[in-house]
């Protein structure tokens, strides 16, 4: 039972940063209905950045977060502006071409000497690893960054969403876009916007992760991408509550197969779990079975 | 509009066939002009991971290959040497297109490399093929120069294989550690972390211990925290971790996170000036060689690469140093540029004084040698003792 609640905490810890990165993926579908591929390697700039700001830069921890959204936000912007927005108009196959594209671009430009390099970087960070043993479990000080950060970006994103002026324009743009436009909405500023708070979300999610498994490559961001975006598929593909409900599903997923069936068949079960839902219920769960408009 | 674009398909094609045959050319010429000077040349390529998780390896070395050429003065038996690096990235794939381009674009003779098991089997696989000879220095999976039971001619090695690598870990840590269980941890991909953790399972058991955990990762795994909370359960004696400096850290530090204070243990592949050293003070790994053995050869050694890059020279540089000086004894012996004879000459080398120990190859090209254990300790290695086969 003790072992049980242990790996919960596990999953927990792993769920709660995919979701910050299955919340960039869904946002963005939600409002262009783009997969955008390249949202795992924002996530790895997000996390060198974050990296760089308090190792070489001698930024403080908070400071080097900080800086480290701004750059991505600004990077998902660029992205938006140069890969996506020509292709506005263009059938959708196109576009995710480009986001293939985009993607490869980052993670081998970032590998070049004068960027990142493409060696493995040990992290050490400026944070002194604590534990507490709360009756046999063990709870470390960065399990509970990472739950309270995500808590707080979550409750803070729920509230942009639905209760000020901008998420309604939000939402107004992922319902009809055309009509938005006629209502006076700046489409194009609504969009980039979004890209914009998506990567910054991975961004957190890039920081948290190397913090918990203190290690960065430009390489990283594939594999949390692709299972993030299978958390985000799974919870209901542009649907907010969805994307964090199917990551902690993942999260969990991952962590008991890994304890109680076989370390090997971790990717094999997470990967299977994407193509069960496309198979069973290609809407995801939190996902209404909406007709096509002709 | 279209006409211009047929014009520019013309132009496109001109380009083509007029740099084929500027090309065809300039191939030719180099030869001529041999021919006319009389000079020789051998090319020796070298492949090793010079980017990527574990680049240290690749820069020691390359350091221990250029080392070397530069001692015999850039000449064996008469040829000049020239040299060809490529990096692989520690990627098999890779591997096989450096291989693929030092043979049939840079017409190389020898090739010194790669450097971990993976990639290597994969360029030894293409250099037998091609029939040009492979050394490595470091690539100690059995698959390097023996495919199914069948010998691949033109590899060798200096290093000793896995098989006996993972018996001495399980012998060390029975006899010496005198510990009872252990959970073995490796990557499901890499068939030199695949190999070590059977053949240490194997041994450890049956020397009377228990492997309490057998477990398994993929090479893009960074969270162990599951696996690990499932061993810390069973409270094992020692931990063995048989695979690269970067990977063992990472493992290393989510182990102590989940309150696991098992004793570490690993292989060659933790020799790196980036090894964790904080989080795996204390633990043991088997190698090849120490920089503390008081052998002349061995003195000798450290000093000249001290002198020349001003650090202590790790394993992998050491070896790779005795494999050129290998490859060059027998082209030496040859006295010719010819693969075939240089195989030859390779597979009859006889207590060759090699910085490593001296050193023969049994029929599958592999070197018998002993093994040294290091300790992790105070930021650096220190010397435990010296295994003999």
């Amino acid at each position: 039972m003790k072992y049980l609640l242990v790996q919960i905490v596990n999953g927990l810890q792993l769920g709660m940063v995919y979701s910050l990165i299955a919340l960039g993926y869904t946002m963005v579908y939600g409002i262009i209905r783009l997969i955008n591929f390249a949202h795992g390697d924002v996530f790895m700039v997000g996390a060198f950045v974050g990296v760089l700001g308090f190792s070489s830069w001698g930024l403080s921890l908070p400071v080097a977060g900080l800086v480290s959204l701004a750059v991505t936000a600004a990077l998902g912007i660029t992205i938006e502006r140069l890969a996506y927005r020509p292709l506005r108009n263009a059938p959708r196959i196109s576009a995710l071409i480009s986001a293939l594209g985009v993607s490869l671009f980052i993670q081998y430009f970032s590998s070049l000497k004068f960027v990142f390099g493409p060696n493995y970087r040990v992290v050490y960070p400026p944070l002194k690893m604590v534990q507490w043993n709360l009756g046999g479990i063990t709870i470390t000080n960065i399990q509970v960054l990472i739950f309270v950060v995500v808590a707080l970006l979550l409750i803070g994103l729920q509230y942009l969403v639905y209760r000020t002026k901008f998420g309604m324009a939000m939402r107004t743009v992922s319902y009809d876009s055309q009509a938005a436009r006629l209502m006076g909405i700046n489409v194009d500023y609504v969009i980039s916007m979004t890209f914009g708070l998506g990567s910054a979300l991975a961004a957190a999610g890039g920081m948290l992760y190397m913090l918990a498994y203190p290690q960065i490559n430009p390489f990283m961001g594939t594999m949390p991408g692709l299972k993030a975006f299978v958390a985000a598929v799974l919870g209901g593909i542009g649907i907010i509550p969805g994307a964090v409900l199917g990551s902690l599903i993942m999260g969990q997923v991952e962590t008991l197969t890994v304890a109680f069936v076989s370390s090997q068949l971790r990717d094999a079960v997470a990967f299977g779990v994407l193509i069960l839902v496309l198979l069973v219920r290609p809407t995801g769960i939190l996902g209404k079975r909406a007709v096509e408009k002709v | 509009m279209k006409k211009k674009n047929t014009l520019m398909a013309v132009a496109l094609v001109l380009v083509m066939v007029l740099s084929a045959l500027v090309s065809a050319c300039t191939q030719k010429a180099p030869g001529e002009t041999e021919g006319g000077k009389e000079e020789k040349v051998i090319k020796i390529g070298f492949i090793g991971p010079l980017t990527g998780d574990v680049k240290t390896f690749g820069e020691s070395t390359k350091n221990g290959f250029e080392l070397s050429i530069e001692q015999h003065g850039g000449t064996v038996a008469g040829y000049k040497i020239e040299t060809v690096i490529t990096d692989d990235r520690n990627d098999a794939t890779e591997a096989v297109n450096a291989a693929t381009k030092l043979i049939f674009q840079d017409k190389v003779q020898a090739i010194v490399g790669s450097v971990t098991s993976p990639p290597t089997i994969a360029a030894s696989e293409v250099a037998n093929q091609n029939k040009v000879v492979l050394i490595t220095g470091t690539g100690t999976a059995t698959k390097v120069t023996v495919d199914n039971g069948a010998r691949k001619e033109f590899a060798f090695r200096a290093c000793f294989i896995d098989p006996f690598q993972g018996l001495v870990g399980a012998k060390f840590a029975l006899e010496h550690l005198k510990v009872k269980t252990a959970a073995v941890l490796y990557d499901q991909g890499n068939d030199y972390t695949k190999g070590l953790a059977e053949v240490f399972k194997t041994n450890f058991e049956a020397g009377g211990g228990t492997v309490v955990a057998y477990e398994a990762y993929a090479k893009e795994d960074t969270d162990f925290s599951a696996l690990l909370t499932g061993i810390a359960a069973k409270n094992p004696e020692l931990l063995y971790l048989p695979d690269y400096y970067q990977k063992v850290s990472l493992i290393g530090q989510q182990a102590r996170a989940k309150g696991i204070n098992a004793v570490f243990l690993g292989a060659d592949g933790w020799d790196s000036a980036e090894l964790d050293y904080v989080t795996m003070d204390g633990g043991y790994f088997t190698n090849h060689y120490s920089p503390d053995d008081q052998r002349p050869e061995v003195q000798d050694w450290v000093r000249q690469y001290e002198e020349k890059y001003g650090s202590k020279p790790d394993a992998l540089a050491t070896l790779v140093y005795d494999a050129t000086n290998l490859l060059l004894n027998a082209i030496e012996q040859a006295q010719s540029n010819d693969p075939v004879k240089i195989k030859e000459a390779l597979q009859a080398t006889k207590d060759f004084p090699a910085v490593t120990g001296k050193l023969s190859f049994d029929e599958n090209g592999d070197p018998i040698k002993p093994a040294v254990i290091l300790q992790v300790k105070d930021g650096g290695q220190k010397y435990v003792t010296t295994v003999n086969p």
